[in-house]
C-alpha cells in the first residue's frame, strides 16, 4: 500500500481540478442570486415607466468610470493568471496586488457617489428604483470587498510560488464580477 | 493549471472592451431608442460575451461547466416568464395591486449630480395614498372608454 498522502487539491471531478469546479459551483449559485435581483429589477422597471426620472438622477460618467476600472482589473487579473501558469509566482502577486487596488478605487468611487446620493434626498427608502439600485450595486460592491480579501490572500501564497492554481480560481471568480457590473451599467446608469 | 491562455492577446482583448464601453456611453447620447437598445444593451451582451471568453477562458472550458452555466441561466429566464405578467400589469383576475405599485405625481428637482432633471420625483418619496385609504383612489384615470376592474380577464 501506498504512503501517498491524498491532497484534496490535486483531485479532479469531471476531469476539472476541485478548486476550479468549486469557483464554477459559486457562480452558480451567484448567476441566481445576481440573476434574480436583475430580472426582478428589468420587469419592475418595464412596468413603471415613471422610474426613468429617478434613473436620470444617477451619473452615468461615475459608472463609466467604474466600468474601465473593473475591465482593467481583469486584464491584470488574468494576466496574473498567465504568470501563473509560467511559474513565476511573484508576478502573479504583483498582478493581483494591482487587482485588489482597481477594486479599491471602485469601492471608494461607490462610496463619494453613494455620499453625494444620499446627501440629495436619494435613500433605499426613497422609491422602488432606489431600492434595486443600493441592493443590487450593494451587493455587487460587497462581492468587489470579498474578491479583492481572497485576492490578497491568493497573493501572499503566490508570492512564495505556492498554490499557484488559486491564482486562475480566484480569477474567475473576479471576472464573473466585472460581468455582473457589466449589465448593472446600462440598467442602473444609462436607461433613463 | 489549465494551460489555455497562452495564445490569446489579453491586451488587445482589453483595448477592444474599451472601445465597446466608450460605443456604449456614446450611443445613448443620440437619444434614438433603436441606437440606445442596441449600444447599451446589445453592446453589454458582446463585452460580457467577449470577458467570459478570453478572460474566464469558457471556450475551452470542460462541457460541464458549459452544462451549469446554461441551467442556471435557464431559471433566471424561467424567472422573469413566470413572475413578470403578475409585475408588469396593473390589474388581472381576482387580484390588484396595492397603492405603492401605482406612479406618484412627477415633480421638478435637481440631479444628485447636479443636473436638472425635468419631472423628477420628490426624494424622499411621499406615501401616494395614506394608510387605510381604498386603493381605487391612488389609482391613476383611466383612458376614456376603459374600465379598471379587478374582476375582468386583463391578466
Amino acid at each position: 500500500m501506498s504512503d501517498a498522502k491524498t491532497i484534496a487539491t490535486q483531485r479532479s471531478a469531471m476531469n476539472i481540478p476541485t478548486g476550479r469546479l468549486a469557483v464554477w459551483w459559486v457562480l452558480v449559485s451567484e448567476i441566481v442570486i445576481f440573476g434574480g435581483v436583475l430580472v426582478s429589477y428589468i420587469m419592475h422597471r418595464i412596468g413603471h415607466p415613471e422610474w426613468h426620472e429617478q434613473a436620470a438622477n444617477t451619473n452615468m460618467w461615475i459608472g463609466a468610470f467604474n466600468t474601465f476600472v473593473l475591465l482593467t482589473s481583469s486584464l491584470s487579473a488574468v494576466l496574473a493568471h498567465q504568470a501563473a501558469e509560467q511559474r513565476d509566482g511573484p508576478k502573479a502577486a504583483r498582478l493581483l496586488r494591482f487587482t485588489a487596488l482597481g477594486g479599491l478605487v471602485f469601492l471608494l468611487v461607490k462610496s463619494y457617489e453613494w455620499t453625494t446620493e444620499i446627501r440629495h434626498g436619494f435613500t433605499i427608502q426613497s422609491s422602488g428604483f432606489w431600492q434595486y439600485y443600493y441592493t443590487a450595486a450593494g451587493l455587487h460592491a460587497f462581492h468587489v470587498l470579498c474578491g479583492m480579501i481572497i485576492m490578497l490572500w491568493v497573493a501572499s501564497t503566490a508570492q512564495k510560488n505556492q498554490e499557484l492554481h488559486r491564482v486562475e480560481n480566484i480569477g474567475i471568480y473576479w471576472h464573473f464580477v466585472d460581468i455582473v457590473w457589466i449589465f448593472l451599467f446600462p440598467l442602473l446608469y444609462i436607461a433613463k | 493549471m489549465s494551460g489555455h491562455g497562452h495564445h490569446r492577446n489579453y491586451v488587445k482583448i482589453w483595448a477592444i472592451l474599451m472601445g465597446l464601453l466608450v460605443v456604449s456611453v456614446v450611443g445613448p447620447m443620440t437619444g434614438i431608442p433603436v441606437v440606445v437598445l442596441i449600444t447599451a444593451f446589445g453592446v453589454a451582451l458582446v463585452k460580457a460575451y467577449m470577458v467570459a471568453k478570453n478572460f474566464m477562458h469558457l471556450d475551452v472550458e470542460k462541457p460541464i461547466v458549459h452544462w451549469m452555466m446554461g441551467i442556471a441561466l435557464i431559471f433566471m429566464v424561467l424567472l422573469f416568464a413566470g413572475v413578470a405578467p403578475d409585475v408588469m400589469k396593473d390589474h388581472g383576475r381576482r387580484w390588484k395591486k396595492d397603492a405603492g405599485f401605482h406612479p406618484v405625481e412627477a415633480v421638478g428637482h435637481t440631479g444628485a449630480h447636479g443636473g436638472a432633471v425635468e419631472g423628477s420625483h420628490r426624494a424622499p418619496e411621499a406615501p401616494t395614498v395614506p394608510p387605510g385609504e381604498a386603493v381605487s383612489d391612488a389609482t391613476p384615470a383611466a383612458p376614456e372608454g376603459v374600465v379598471h376592474d379587478s374582476t375582468d380577464s386583463g391578466h
